[in-house]
């Protein structure tokens, strides 16, 4: 039987089989040929491109890898072991990087206050999260715990924010800048389109002040000029002043990232919530912000990226982030001379969290797409 | 940014004898429970963290010695990692109490930025390191080198006026800290790194093949470091200095941290000791402080001789030899004030 539908040559109309496609057009291969063979041009940026990565990546793995050592009390052990990177380096120091100056004994808290802010945030973003509205609410109280955590005090043995360093302050102010300036952005720019001249002008005064200062300088003036204008003896948190300042930084190109959502959403819509009796505020809220809001999340998303970015400034006014953290374990005599390790490691750790950042914003476009 | 570093600056020297005149730092750090030290982000043997994270080197033991004086216990310090550029801003904001910085005196540091120094804990003169492919044996062949410098430092301006003086030219590659320049001196990106003798020594000790870099025999300027406190709070500046004069005087007559309990628990035979630790006199209530203040200073880290060994002498990596920082009986300048 089976004999007989191999040799079969004729076939009534419309009962052809279907055949797998030729070998050239499916596949791994149809995808080099269409991507990396499908114009001379393109074959010889393949050939060239090729080329480089045979040349890089052999001395990159080598370095980075085989050739490297990942235990070694200090830097001379390193170079007796092997000729790479020396990754006992970041092992050695690895508590330093993440949690700066905490007390070792504490960092359980910062360790359980990293979980429930990993908890929060895939609640907040995950809509088919298990048990989602429970976990909302206690998003709303979270900020507190987690203050109380890091801080302690009320039977927790207090910690100075002296001691926070590390990726642990890069998160820090990383999620309150970014947690507090959104709101704050929506606020401004609904405020600089108000017909209200003392709102309008207040905002808009703000807005353009803020964004014609470096946040390098705002970090400054918060360090060290706050103390001439505040009165003798006021002891202001130096991280307090710097994630204000931080915060009011971000808003205020975060309202214009907003505006422009805001302009780009049509009048029509406006006009259409005021026929059917809306006022101002639900107006906002149910027809024009999630519009408005919708268009700017790449701005959004692009501000919040380098807002977190920004915090490496902080070593301006003696907060050791990752990367002060690195200088300072550089002029340690065990291992001085070992920049390459430590930029690239901090350099590794703001790629994960941005690119993170990057394809939520993207996963988050494409879930919001209605098709107009 | 320069600008406002300035206006800061400015800002800072013009209010600080105002703001400061009723302000007793005693107190201030007394209440505290703290003193906050004014420290570099990293200047190998002089301020680092180690690796559990505890700040150490020269400048920083001789910041705990003054918070084992005032406060009783030296690791009640809170580093404040200050850059080149910030630190005098930040010890005039009153951000920072001391300053131990590997901070060379000048007149204008002194009289324009408004600080009082304490005495020298570290005489030090700017050099350079050139890669001996290079091929230079003085200074003077640099003509028309790439200099590494870090910006905001006095190197920066002895630099040019030492070649200003001998009309060769140079092009300066500006820095910001200590590590970015050898980072940059060792990618080929300057011809020559400049910075103090200590920090050359300490720099070339670090790397790979220590022997293709060459230090240069000029020493083209002045640099006696040490530790500073703003103007307008004499009875602070007197602390530390006296307790500066205590770690080096404590050298000279043989105190060591081992044994400073000991010869302090009653009076000797030698009246200098008793002095300083207060068996003999009433020298601390002077400065504010009870009878042991330069004991516990002293059982904190040390005297001069054991910090230096410790941090930067010639069995750390660092290697440096004692030369003018010896005392002034072993053919150094070290001499410190009698405490009588």
């Amino acid at each position: 039987m089976s004999g007989a539908k191999e040799v079969k040559q004729h076939y009534e109309p419309g009962t052809h089989p279907d055949l797998p496609p030729p070998l050239g057009s499916t596949g791994p291969i149809k995808w080099i040929r269409e991507n990396l063979f499908s114009s001379p041009t393109n074959i010889v940026l393949t050939i060239l491109a090729a080329f480089f990565l045979y040349k890089i990546v052999p001395g990159m793995v080598a370095w980075t890898i085989t050739d490297a050592t990942f235990i070694a009390a200090d830097r001379n052990e390193c170079r007796a072991l092997n000729s790479g990177a020396c990754w006992a380096f970041i092992a050695q120091r690895w508590h330093l990087f993440t949690f700066g100056f905490y007390p070792e004994a504490e960092r359980w808290r910062v360790v359980l206050a990293f979980i429930l802010l990993c908890v929060v945030i895939v609640a907040l973003l995950w809509e088919n999260c298990p048990g989602r509205s429970l976990l909302v609410k206690f998003a709303l109280i979270f900020p507190f715990i987690a203050a109380w955590l890091l801080l302690g005090g009320f039977g927790l043995e207090p910690v100075s924010t002296d001691k926070f360093g590390g990726f642990m302050l890069t998160v820090i102010i990383g999620v309150t800048g970014i947690a507090l300036s959104l709101p704050l952005g929506i606020l401004l720019a609904l405020g600089r389109q108000s017909n209200l001249p003392i709102i309008k002008y207040a905002c808009v005064g703000f807005i353009e002040f803020i964004r014609g200062v470096p946040l390098i300088t705002l970090l400054f003036v918060a360090s060290t000029m706050l103390s001439y204008f505040l009165p003798p003896g006021t002891n202001f948190n130096l991280l307090l002043r710097v994630l204000i300042m931080v915060t009011l930084f971000a808003s205020a190109y975060m309202a214009e990232v907003i505006r422009g959502g805001l302009q780009a959403v049509p009048n029509g819509q406006i006009e259409a919530a005021d026929a059917m009796g809306l006022k101002y505020w639900p107006a906002m809220r149910l027809i024009v912000l999630p519009q408005a809001l919708k268009i700017s999340i790449p701005g959004i998303v692009n501000t919040f990226i380098g807002l977190y970015k920004d915090s490496v400034l902080v070593i301006v006014i003696g907060l050791l982030d990752p990367l002060g953290i690195g200088q300072a374990s550089l002029a340690d005599t065990k291992w001085q001379g070992l920049s390459t390790e430590v930029y690239l490691f901090v350099a590794i750790f703001f790629f994960i969290s941005c690119y993170a950042m990057a394809r939520y914003s993207l996963y988050l476009e494409r879930k919001l797409h209605t098709g107009h | 940014m320069k600008k406002s570093i300035k206006y800061a600056a400015a800002v800072a020297a013009f209010t600080a004898t105002a703001m400061n005149a009723q302000a007793a730092t005693l107190d201030d750090v007394k209440a505290r429970g703290e003193l906050n030290c004014v420290v570099s982000t990293g200047v190998a043997g002089f301020a680092a963290p180690d690796d559990k994270g505890n700040w150490a080197g020269f400048d920083v033991d001789f910041c705990r010695a003054v918070a084992a004086a005032v406060l009783g216990d030296g690791e009640k310090v809170n580093f404040v990692p200050t850059t080149g550029k910030t630190r005098f801003t930040v010890l005039n904001s009153g951000e920072g109490d001391i300053l131990f910085r590997n901070t060379t005196e000048t007149m204008s540091r002194d009289a324009d930025l408004k600080l009082t120094f304490l005495p020298v804990n570290y005489y030090d003169g700017q050099g350079f390191m050139a890669a001996k492919a290079l091929g230079v044996e003085s200074a003077k062949d640099l003509d028309g080198a790439s200099i590494c410098i870090q910006t905001g430092t006095t190197t920066e301006l002895n630099l040019a006026d030492y070649f200003r003086t001998n009309g060769i030219s140079y092009e300066p590659v500006p820095v910001e800290t200590n590590a970015e320049a050898q980072t940059n001196y060792l990618g080929g990106r300057c011809d020559v790194f400049t910075t103090d003798a200590s920090g050359l020594a300490s720099t070339r000790a670090s790397f790979e093949n220590p022997a293709d870099h060459v230090i240069l025999p000029e020493i083209i300027s002045k640099e006696p470091l040490g530790g500073a406190v703003r103007h307008g709070d004499d009875q602070w500046a007197d602390i530390g200095k006296w307790v500066v004069n205590a770690i080096i005087a404590a050298e000279e007559l043989g105190v060591t941290q081992a044994n400073v309990a000991e010869m302090g628990a009653e009076a000797g035979d030698n009246p200098s000791i008793n002095r300083l630790l207060g068996t003999e006199g009433d020298f601390g209530s002077m400065i504010g402080l009870d009878a042991q203040w330069a004991m516990r200073a002293i059982a904190a880290g040390g005297n001069y001789g054991e910090l230096f060994d410790r941090n930067i002498g010639p069995d750390t990596a660092i290697g440096l030899e004692r030369g003018l920082n010896a005392q002034w009986s072993d053919g150094g300048i070290l001499y410190a004030a009698p405490i009588r």
